[in-house]
C-alpha cells in the first residue's frame, strides 16, 4: 500500500524530562555493578586497595616522631610493637624539616624567605584571578625586586637600579620615537638599557646604599626555597620567551625564522642536564676572568631557555589551530600585526594551549631537582646529604616521600588552577 | 540555488550614484603559484554603487574583492581605494583596511570576546575612540541590525544569522566608506538568509558603496545597480540588473543564469 500523507493540527508543548533516577544503591548499580565483568573488576579493585592499605597502614601507624637516629627509631619500634614490626621513622623529618625548606639559610633570617613566599601569593593572585582589581598587578611587577632583596639581602638600591634600567629604556624610547622610526627607537632604547645595566647600575647602586639587609650568599641557598626560586623564575620568564619564539618561528622574515628554529631545535635536542653542566663548569671558562656570575642565576637562565623552547612549540600548536578567518578578520578591521596578535590571536592561541603550557610548567618545576647533580642542595641534594649522616644512614622512604609530597602539592595546585582557568574561559556554549 | 524573493518595497531615494570614484582597478592580474586566478581586471566603482559579483565557484570573484583590502596581494596592475593606491606600504594598507569594511562567509567573529567587545575593539584600538563613545556607537549599530539584546553574549551563543548581522555591525562600527561582502549568506540556513539580506538592503538604502559576492539573485535584482559576471578569472559581462537577467549577451552568462535560475 502506498504511504498516505499526514499533517499535524497542533504543535506539542514541551514537557519536563522524566524524574532522574537517584539514590545511593542506584549509583552503585550503575557505576560499579552494571554487568558481571564490571562487578568482578570492582571486587578485584577493592581487594587490591585493601591489600595495599593493610600493608602500608602499619608502617604509618608505627611511625616514630621523636628520636635522634635511625637506630634509636628502630629500637623504639621494637619496644612498642614487637620484634617483627616495621614503622616509619619520621623523626628525621622532624629534625631536618627546616633544612628541607630553607637549606643552609641563616636560621635567624628564616623570616625573609618566608615573607617572600607569602608575598609571592599576593603577587600571583591578581594575575591568576581576573576578578581582582587590575591595579594590584603593579605589585606583581614589583615582586621580583622585593623577593630578590629579601632573599639575597644587600641594599634595596640594587633591584631598584635594575628597575631603573626599564624606566631609562622607556624614556629613551619616547625621546627617540619622536624623531626617528619605531624600530630605531626600540633598538636605541634596548641598547641604553643594556649599557645602564652593564656599566652604570652597579656603581650607582653601591653609591646609594639604602635599606640595607644582611647579605646572604647563593651558597647558603638550598632546600625547597631553591626549588621555588628556580622554578618560579623559570616559569615567569619561559612563557613570554616562548611566545616570542613561537611568533618568530611563524614570522615571514627569513633571519628571524631561522634564528628561532635554530634555537628551538638546538635547545630541545640537548638534555637539560648537559645545559646545567655547561652552566656549572664551562661558562666560567668562557667568561672573562674575575667575573662573578652567580651559579643560581646561571641555572635559572639554562632552565628558562630549556623550558621556553618547549613552550614555543606548545604555543605554535595553539597558533596553528586558529582558523585563518581570525587573522583575516583582524586584518580587515585595520589592526596592525602587534595589535592583532595581542588582542585577537594570542588570547585564543594561549587558551587552546593551556594544557600544554601547564604541562611544561610542571615539567620545569620537577626538573629543578636536576640541579642536585651539579652540587646544589635542593631537596634531592639534601636527601643525599642527610643519608650520608651516620645517624640517618639507611633511611629512604621517609625522605623521598616527604620531597615527593612537597612537589606533588605544588604540581597538583598548578593542574587544578589550569582546569579552573579552562572552565572559566569556555565561551562557546549556548 | 533557489532565488530568494524580495517582496518588500525598496526605498531608492538614498541610493544615488555619484560620479566620484570609490575604487579604481586597472589591469590587475594575480596568480596563485602557476594558476592565473585574475586576468586583466578593469573595474571602476563609483561612490554609492551597489555591485553584485556572481559566477561559478573558482571564477576568482572572492579573490577579486579580497584584493581590494589586500587580504590577497595582486601582482600586476593597480588598485586605488578612495584615492590611495595599494602598495606594499603597510601604513597605506592599514589606512585602507580601516576605511573598507568586510563581511565574510563564515562570519569570523572573535569567539573570546562578547558581541559588544567584538564591535568596539577596532574603533578603540585603531580609531582611538574613547571606550564609552565606542560602546554607545556599537549599541546603535547593534540596534540597527536588530540584536541589541545580545550585546553581552558570546558569538558561540548566537545563531548563524545573528552572528552574520553582528559581523555587519562590527564592520559598520569603523564607519567604513565601502563595504565588501564575501558570500555573506552561503553558510546560513535558508530561514536565516532573509534576515541578513534585510540588513544589507537597509544599508543599500542609506547609500553605502557595496560590493557583494553572492548567489542571491533576488537581492541583485532588488538593490544592485550593476551585476558583474565572472568566469575563469575574467569579467565576462557586466550590466544593470534588468538587462543582465533579461537579456544576457555572452553564451557563458546565459548558461550560468539558466543553471541558477532554472529550477
Amino acid at each position: 500500500m502506498a504511504p498516505t500523507g499526514s499533517f499535524r493540527r497542533e504543535m506539542l508543548e514541551a514537557q519536563a524530562p522524566p524524574a532522574a533516577r537517584t539514590g545511593r544503591l542506584r549509583w552503585l548499580q550503575e557505576n560499579l555493578f552494571s554487568s558481571w565483568p564490571s562487578a568482578l573488576l570492582t571486587l578485584l579493585s577493592l581487594a587490591a586497595i585493601l591489600w595495599l592499605v593493610a600493608h602500608v597502614w602499619p608502617w604509618f601507624a608505627h611511625s616514630v616522631w621523636d628520636a635522634g637516629s635511625l637506630t634509636e627509631c628502630r629500637a623504639i619500634i621494637r619496644e612498642t610493637w614487637g620484634g617483627g614490626a616495621s614503622g616509619a621513622c619520621f623523626a628525621v623529618i622532624r629534625e631536618r624539616w627546616q633544612q628541607f625548606l630553607f637549606g643552609f639559610y641563616p636560621r635567624e633570617l628564616y623570616w625573609r624567605p618566608t615573607l617572600a613566599f607569602v608575598l609571592m601569593f599576593a603577587a600571583l593572585a591578581p594575575i591568576l584571578f581576573a576578578e581582582l582589581p587590575r591595579r594590584l598587578r603593579w605589585f606583581a611587577v614589583a615582586f621580583p625586586g622585593i623577593a630578590y632583596w629579601l632573599l639575597w639581602g644587600g641594599p634595596a638600591s640594587v633591584p631598584l637600579a635594575v628597575y631603573a634600567g626599564f624606566a631609562i629604556a622607556w624614556l629613551v624610547h619616547r625621546a627617540v620615537a619622536a624623531r626617528a622610526s619605531e624600530l630605531v627607537a626600540l633598538v636605541v632604547a634596548v641598547a641604553a638599557m643594556i649599557l645602564w645595566w652593564l656599566h652604570l647600575a652597579g656603581p650607582v647602586a653601591r653609591a646609594l646604599p639604602i635599606l640595607e639587609l644582611q647579605p646572604v650568599g647563593s651558597s647558603r641557598f638550598g632546600g625547597f626555597t631553591l626549588s621555588l626560586v628556580i622554578g618560579v623564575t623559570g616559569i615567569a620568564f619561559s612563557l613570554p620567551l616562548g611566545i616570542l619564539l613561537a611568533l618568530g618561528r611563524r614570522s615571514q622574515m627569513f633571519f628571524v625564522t631561522t634564528m628561532c628554529v635554530g634555537f628551538i631545535e638546538f635547545i630541545r635536542g640537548v638534555p637539560l642536564i648537559t645545559l646545567l653542566l655547561v652552566a656549572s663548569f664551562l661558562l666560567n671558562i668562557f667568561l672573562p676572568p674575575g667575573t662573578n656570575f652567580d651559579i643560581i642565576l646561571r641555572v635559572i637562565i639554562m632552565v628558562t631557555l630549556f623550558a621556553s623552547a618547549y613552550m614555543a612549540e606548545v604555543i605554535r600548536g595553539g597558533l596553528a589551530a586558529l582558523p585563518r578567518g581570525q587573522y583575516e578578520a583582524a586584518d580587515a578591521l585595520g589592526l596592525d600585526y602587534w595589535k592583532a596578535t595581542r588582542l585577537i590571536i594570542m588570547p585564543q592561541a594561549l587558551k587552546i594551549s593551556i594544557p600544554g603550557i601547564v604541562n611544561t610548567f610542571i615539567g620545569l618545576f620537577k626538573d629543578t631537582t636536576l640541579v642536585a647533580i651539579i652540587g646544589l642542595l635542593d631537596p634531592i641534594g639534601l636527601t643525599t646529604a642527610i643519608r650520608a649522616d651516620t645517624n640517618w644512614n639507611g633511611i629512604v622512604w621517609e625522605l623521598y616521600g616527604f620531597v615527593a609530597l612537597l612537589f606533588f602539592l605544588c604540581c597538583y595546585g598548578m593542574s587544578q588552577y589550569s582546569q579552573y582557568l579552562e572552565r572559566k574561559l569556555r565561551t562557546g556554549q549556548r | 540555488m533557489s532565488e530568494t524573493v524580495i517582496d518588500q518595497p525598496i526605498d531608492r531615494s538614498g541610493m544615488k550614484v555619484s560620479d566620484e570614484v570609490a575604487i579604481e582597478i586597472v589591469g590587475m592580474n594575480k596568480w596563485f603559484g602557476e594558476f592565473h586566478v585574475l586576468r586583466d581586471i578593469d573595474l571602476t566603482v563609483y561612490k554609492g554603487e551597489r555591485i553584485v559579483v556572481c559566477g561559478p565557484s573558482g571564477s576568482g570573484k572572492s579573490t577579486l574583492i579580497r584584493c581590494i583590502n589586500r587580504l590577497e596581494e595582486h601582482q600586476k596592475g593597480r588598485i586605488a581605494v578612495d584615492g590611495v593606491e595599494l602598495t606594499s606600504d603597510l601604513k597605506n594598507i592599514d589606512k585602507i583596511r580601516s576605511e573598507v569594511g568586510m563581511v565574510f562567509q563564515h562570519f569570523n567573529l572573535f569567539p573570546h570576546l562578547t558581541i559588544l567587545e567584538n564591535c568596539t575593539l577596532a574603533p578603540i584600538w585603531v580609531r582611538k575612540t574613547p571606550k564609552k563613545e565606542a560602546e554607545a556607537d556599537a549599541m546603535r549599530f547593534l540596534t540597527k541590525v536588530r540584536i541589541p539584546e545580545q550585546a553581552d553574549k558570546y558569538p558561540g551563543q548566537l545563531s548563524g544569522g545573528q552572528q552574520q548581522r553582528v559581523a555587519i555591525a562590527r564592520a559598520l562600527c569603523m564607519r567604513p566608506k565601502i563595504m565588501l561582502f564575501d558570500e555573506p549568506t552561503s553558510a546560513l540556513d535558508p530561514e536565516m538568509i532573509m534576515e541578513v539580506l534585510d540588513t544589507m538592503i537597509e544599508l543599500a538604502e542609506e547609500g553605502m558603496t557595496m560590493i557583494c559576492v553572492t548567489h542571491e539573485m533576488g537581492f541583485a535584482q532588488a538593490v544592485a545597480n550593476r551585476v558583474i559576471f565572472m568566469d575563469q578569472g575574467q569579467i565576462v559581462e557586466q550590466n544593470e540588473p534588468k538587462a543582465f537577467f533579461n537579456n544576457p549577451q555572452s553564451e557563458r552568462t546565459k548558461l550560468f543564469l539558466s543553471q541558477i535560475l532554472g529550477h
